[in-house]
């Protein structure tokens, strides 16, 4: 379990921490006041418990046992009365540590699960930009560092305080009764202490936070190089690799070496103070029983200095766990910023729906026809329509930028067909993804319009819209769980012969029976084993079992060999037959059947034709197609 | 695999030594301030004694200042000890792996060593600092404890005795029983976290096949499975808690009432018994925090495993005895080689391969997708070795040369090839340290990647991001090319190395190798047909065995699986377009 981030307080992460806290806690009693409650009842009963068993050892003594040995009796029943009744104080601290302990795992685990669960559902609600503007890696931490500091601190943190405030408490109210003076040198030489305390912690945090860099150093060459290993070996660096690891390493070493040393000094330094303390008021105490100032009696400096010795210990706890809730804190706050996200906006009405003609009349049905249409509820005159869905799509004019200053398209004008292949092609940042990103809305267009069978793509619900469009992506992305479990991804209720029917269709049926265990061998979460060509046609099958009327394929056949490509291009030809293609490639073999092929250029479309028009035209195209240079 | 990983303290065995010898003076110390406290008390303050509190009070300022100094000469010794003890492992394990050839990589995986080298490292690190400074601590004050208790009271000390050993006994079979339910409940925990990792690197897909709520109610499934999973271990640590308390509490009452009996019958001292009563906390303190570290230790034994594992890896490729130094030329011969990934394969990767290479010859090899096309070219600078058969450069068994000479005088350019963080300077050296600026500019000409390059603000300075994710795949495939062209070698090995680059870059690129490298022989792997069509010869390669050479024409005359390539291909012009940024306009 990762316990990195061990970094220390400033001041304003204290003030940050106090808004974050006000809003954990609601969230906490929320769901668990009830129980926080009882905890709070049961470590109150506890450390009662704890106090009246150190009490006893006192009165043991000068109640039972000198009074015995002065007056030379020998009737053990009074102890025997007073141990029994000790012993029921302690069986019911012992049943009220035990509760709140017990009721505590349920609520530190239960808010653990809880939260996430909230944030899991919540970010597969937002909106691509937000994975687009956060590292994958900083998501992920939410859900291990963060959740886990905020546990430990919900489960430990929380009743230590409340035990340590209320000892803290009846501890100065016992010590003030006893003596104010003495109370007094106590205070001063805790504040010492703490001193002490937040000088040891800021140096470990000057450390701490060296040491998170330097893990992140070493750990990023390790990652760097072990990811290149095989290049390493090819060009035989691996002396001069070991060389710049080793001096990483030994940064990280010092770093880590100066850490954990302030660290570890902090308990035996606060023990020691505290031990100092104890002789100063022994000192201090004594001298004034002596002279009889202030009325300290030898038994009352006696009892004192039992109080400074059970003090000392709640203070460097509290002082301890105060680091540790300012960390848990800032760790609450990123989560509660993931919570605070913007889920994606859905004002979409029109709904996709199976359906089937009967004499020119399109009605919704239950099963899947194989035909669809799109359901259209008309406020106006509280009517609905059904348009058949055929794969019409227009952009009229479109702009698009992913930050206001930048746009990357512009004037985007093009009308596809039903049944027409439209491919895309340009250069890296042309805006190829882009365009058909806008198409399945992961990103909302600044200006124009996109319609979809005659209906603005914002009317359709984004659910319905998405689910009419089959998307291939060129970096695969596979699920852990077997073969068939990730083509099934595209359709969960298919067969088992669907799934080989969409492997056969992809040609991926051949290495998926050579595979250990055919379609049941799993596959890691990166589809590690198998060679991205491989992967690829997984890809393709799962877009093949969805069915989807319209399909979009970027950069889908890439890794793949010509000859499968072609074999692969021919079946999904057929699957697609009648139904709309929006193909991005570099290699011209997979583009030039097309019906459209459009030629982008810095986010502008700079010609359009199929593919001998465009060769007609002499232009970009041309020169790309032929390597040859027309003087324009 | 102790003694192996204990061999890496090296010098940090000092402060290894010195940890638990501090450790021991603290406790010491620790033992007999509660001593000194008592005698203040005693003879002090009840006495009203003040030269007494004084005295003792001196003793007891020496003591915690003898005690401050073991403890933060402990905590510096431990931490030196640990931290030193995490980087000779690192450091070690990294020398290692960089003795591994292709396969024990291919075994391993890269995911597994970065674990290795990181996660499992700092679980060793923190468990050895544990054992330095608690392990012996810990039993110290276990044993001190006893034996004081039984030098003051031997009937009173073996209601200690009795206590701890049943105690022993509950925790070692508790700690058992709920070391398997945590080891589930981590596993449980690290797929958790890898499905979300899982989901973020793939929202794409998540959110274009509108799996959104299928993910979530998956996640809901194995967060609930998880969360009864951690209840059910943590109920049982926590029903340990009142069993110790009670045990606690039973010394105490118990070391009361025979303690009074004791003491009316004059064989016992009050203050004894006040140290008795001290001493209980020490011993079960001491207890717990024994089966605190068996529980760290016994979770950290997966970790120790694993690095001893990659520790011990014996390398399948190393220098011979007696290695040549020299590559005479560029030829190459392959003679019948057989190879297989993996010794329970059934089916060869290659089969029966024979091929002649002169030096100096251009050789397109073609093929589909799991043709062996790679493993081929891998076998000739000994990245793995041939199963059967025998694989010869510049007339001589590879086996037989020193690696460095081989692959320095043979460069590959690999499929997935990788930039490493630095600027292109730095990556082209990476070919040849000794390069001036002068030469790297002229293998980029070669590599047509100095037209790109100088259009970058920084030029040759420009900084390539971890991964070389700040330039395009077609830019990245140029500088790998560069990268390979300045090690000046016998024989250049591009392993699908120009997919991202435009036909006619690509075309550029051979031309100049022609003109330029005459001399050095070319061995090009390639989808797109027009790469390979003007070599000397070219290789058809099909499941693992050659289905044809010849040259362009030959092949298109007479084989059918070119043919059909070819075809695949054709229609008129084959050039493909830069994926990476359109190069001449």
């Amino acid at each position: 379990m990762p316990r990195a981030r061990a970094q220390r307080p400033t001041r304003e992460q204290f003030a940050e921490s106090k808004a974050t806290m006000a809003r954990l806690f609601k969230y906490i009693f929320k769901y668990y006041g009830l129980h926080f409650g009882a905890v709070f009842v049961c470590i109150i009963i506890s450390v009662l418990a704890n106090v009246q068993g150190t009490l006893f050892m006192q009165t043991l003594i000068d109640n039972y046992i000198t009074p015995m040995l002065v007056l030379g009796l020998d009737d053990f029943s009074p102890l025997l009365e007073a141990i029994t009744r000790v012993a029921g104080f302690y069986a019911i601290g012992i049943l009220a540590t035990f509760t709140y302990n017990l009721i505590m795992v349920y609520v530190s685990q239960g808010i653990q699960r809880r939260l996430r669960n909230e944030l899991f559902s919540h970010m597969e609600k937002l909106p691509i930009k937000y994975f687009d503007t956060h590292a994958h890696g900083d998501i992920m931490s939410f859900y291990t560092n963060d959740i886990d500091t905020l546990r430990q601190m919900v489960s430990q943190s929380i009743p230590q305080m409340v035990n340590s405030a209320f000892t803290i408490v009846s501890v100065t109210i016992s010590m003030i009764f006893l003596s104010i003076p003495l109370t007094l040198i106590t205070f001063i030489m805790v504040g010492v202490m703490l001193l002490v305390t937040t000088r040891l912690s800021g140096m470990s945090a000057k450390y701490f936070s060296a040491q998170q860099k330097d893990i992140a150093t070493v750990n990023g060459n390790i990652q760097e190089i072990m990811s290149g290993q095989k290049v390493v070996k090819v060009f035989c660096h691996e002396d001069a690799a070991i060389e710049d690891f080793n001096s990483f390493n030994d940064r990280l070493f010092e770093s880590a070496y100066n850490a954990n040393k302030f660290a570890n000094i902090l308990m035996p330094v606060n023990a020691q103070l505290g031990n100092v303390s104890y002789v100063i008021i022994a000192v201090a105490g004594g001298a004034m029983a002596l002279s009889g100032f202030a009325g300290l009696t030898l038994g009352k400096l006696a009892s004192f200095l039992t109080f400074n010795k059970s003090f000392n210990m709640p203070i460097s706890q509290v002082s301890q766990q105060v680091n540790f809730i300012v960390m848990a804190m800032a760790g609450a706050k990123r989560i509660f910023e993931l919570l605070d996200e913007t889920p994606e906006v859905d004002e979409g009405y029109v709904t996709l729906v199976n359906a089937k003609e009967d004499s020119g009349a399109i009605t919704e049905c239950e099963d899947r026809t194989g035909l669809w249409a799109w359901k259209h509820y008309h406020k106006a005159d509280d009517s609905t329509t059904y348009t058949r869905l055929a794969g019409d799509v227009v952009f009229d004019d479109v702009d698009f930028a992913y930050n206001p200053e930048k746009t990357v398209l512009h004037n985007i004008t093009l009308h596809a067909l039903p049944g027409q292949k439209i491919a895309f092609v340009g250069a890296t940042g042309a805006g190829k993804t882009t365009i058909t990103n806008l198409i399945n809305r992961f990103y909302d267009i600044a200006d124009g319009k996109i319609r979809y069978d005659n209906i603005n793509i914002n009317k359709i619900k984004k659910a319905d819209l998405r689910r009419s469009l089959g998307i291939v992506l060129q970096d695969t992305h596979l699920f852990s769980g077997t073969v068939a479990d990730n083509i099934r991804y595209g359709r969960l209720d298919a067969s088992d012969e669907e799934v080989i029917a969409a492997a056969k269709l992809a040609n991926a049926d051949g290495f998926i029976r050579r595979l250990p265990d055919g379609y049941q061998t799993v596959l890691s979460s990166d589809g590690g084993s198998l060679s991205s060509g491989q992967r690829q046609l997984l890809a393709i099958a799962r877009a093949a079992i969805a069915d989807p009327p319209v399909l979009i394929l970027d950069e889908a056949t890439s890794s793949i060999d010509t000859r499968t490509e072609r074999i692969v291009q021919d079946g999904m030809d057929s699957l697609m037959k009648g139904r709309t293609t929006f193909v991005i490639a570099h290699r011209l073999s997979t583009i030039r059947n097309s019906d459209m092929i459009c030629v982008l250029d810095a986010g502008r479309i700079i010609e359009h034709g199929n593919h001998d028009e465009l060769l007609e035209k002499k232009g970009k195209y041309y020169q790309l197609y032929t390597g040859k240079v027309v003087n324009a | 695999m102790i003694r192996r990983l204990a061999g890496e303290i090296r010098e940090f065995k000092k402060d290894a030594f010195m940890t638990p010898m501090f450790m021991l003076l603290e406790v010491a110390m620790e033992m007999t301030i509660p001593l000194l406290m008592a005698r203040i008390i005693d003879q002090g303050v009840s006495a009203g004694q003040m030269d007494q509190i004084l005295i003792v009070g001196f003793f007891m300022l020496i003591a915690a200042a003898i005690g401050l100094f073991a403890g933060v000469m402990g905590g510096k010794y431990g931490a030196r000890a640990s931290a030193g003890f995490a980087r000779n492992l690192r450091k070690a394990m990294f020398a290692r792996i960089q003795t591994f050839s292709f396969a024990n990589i291919d075994r391993f995986s890269s995911a597994s060593l970065i674990t290795r080298l990181t996660t499992d490292v700092t679980n060793l690190q923190n468990s050895f600092q544990m054992i330095l400074r608690i392990g012996a601590r810990a039993p110290a004050s276990l044993i001190v404890a006893m034996t004081m208790s039984f030098y003051i009271s031997p009937r009173l000390a073996m209601i200690y005795l009795y206590a701890a050993l049943i105690l022993a006994v509950f925790m070692m079979v508790l700690v058992s029983i709920t070391r398997k339910i945590f080891e589930q409940v981590f596993k449980k925990y690290d797929e958790l976290n890898a499905s979300v990792e899982e989901n973020i690197s793939g929202i794409r897909v998540v959110k274009a096949y509108v799996r959104e709520a299928f993910e979530t109610s998956k996640f809901h499934l194995a967060a609930d499975n998880l969360y009864h999973m951690f209840i059910k271990a943590e109920r049982l640590m926590v029903g340990m808690m009142p069993v110790m308390m009670g045990m606690v509490y039973a010394c105490i009452l118990l070391i009361s009432w025979n303690g009074a009996h004791l003491i009316v019958g004059g064989e016992l001292t009050t203050g004894e018994l006040v140290s008795l009563l001290a001493y209980c906390m020490n011993i079960l303190m001491s207890l717990m925090m024994l089966s605190m570290i068996f529980v760290m230790v016994t979770m950290s034994i997966a970790s120790a495993e694993r690095i001893t594992e990659v520790l011990t890896e014996v390398p399948t490729i190393s220098n011979p005895d007696n290695p040549l130094m020299e590559v005479r030329d560029g030829s190459i011969d392959f003679m019948h080689v057989d190879f297989a990934y993996n010794d329970r394969s059934i089916e060869y990767a290659l089969t029966d391969i024979t091929l002649h290479i002169d030096s100096g010859e251009t050789i397109g090899i073609i093929g589909g997708t799991g043709s062996s096309k790679s493993t081929m070219v891998n076998l000739i600078s000994r990245l793995y070795d041939a199963k059967n058969g025998l694989v010869r450069v510049g007339g001589e068994d590879v086996r037989k040369y020193d690696l460095e000479t081989l692959r320095k005088q043979v460069s590959v350019v690999l499929q997935n090839n990788v930039l490493f963080s630095g600027s292109i300077l730095d990556n082209l050296r990476w070919g040849d340290p000794e390069a001036t600026e002068d030469e790297c500019i002229n293998a980029c000409k070669l590599a047509c990647a100095d037209e790109f390059i100088e259009k970058l603000p920084d030029g040759y300075d420009t900084y390539i991001e971890q991964g070389g994710t700040n330039v395009s795949g077609g830019q990245r495939q140029r500088l790998c090319i560069a990268r390979a062209i300045l090690a000046k070698p016998k024989v250049l090995i591009l392993d699908d190395s120009t997919s991202a680059v435009d036909t006619a870059t690509d075309a550029k690129i051979r031309k100049a190798f022609r003109e330029e490298i005459p001399g050095t022989t070319k061995i090009i792997i390639a989808q797109r047909i027009s790469s390979v069509s003007d070599a000397d010869r070219i290789v058809v390669l099909d499941n693992g065995r050659i289905d044809g050479v010849g040259t362009h024409d030959e092949l298109l005359a007479g084989n059918a699986i070119y043919r059909d390539v070819y075809e695949s291909q054709t229609g008129g012009g084959t050039a493909d377009f830069d994926e990476g940024g359109a190069s001449h306009a």
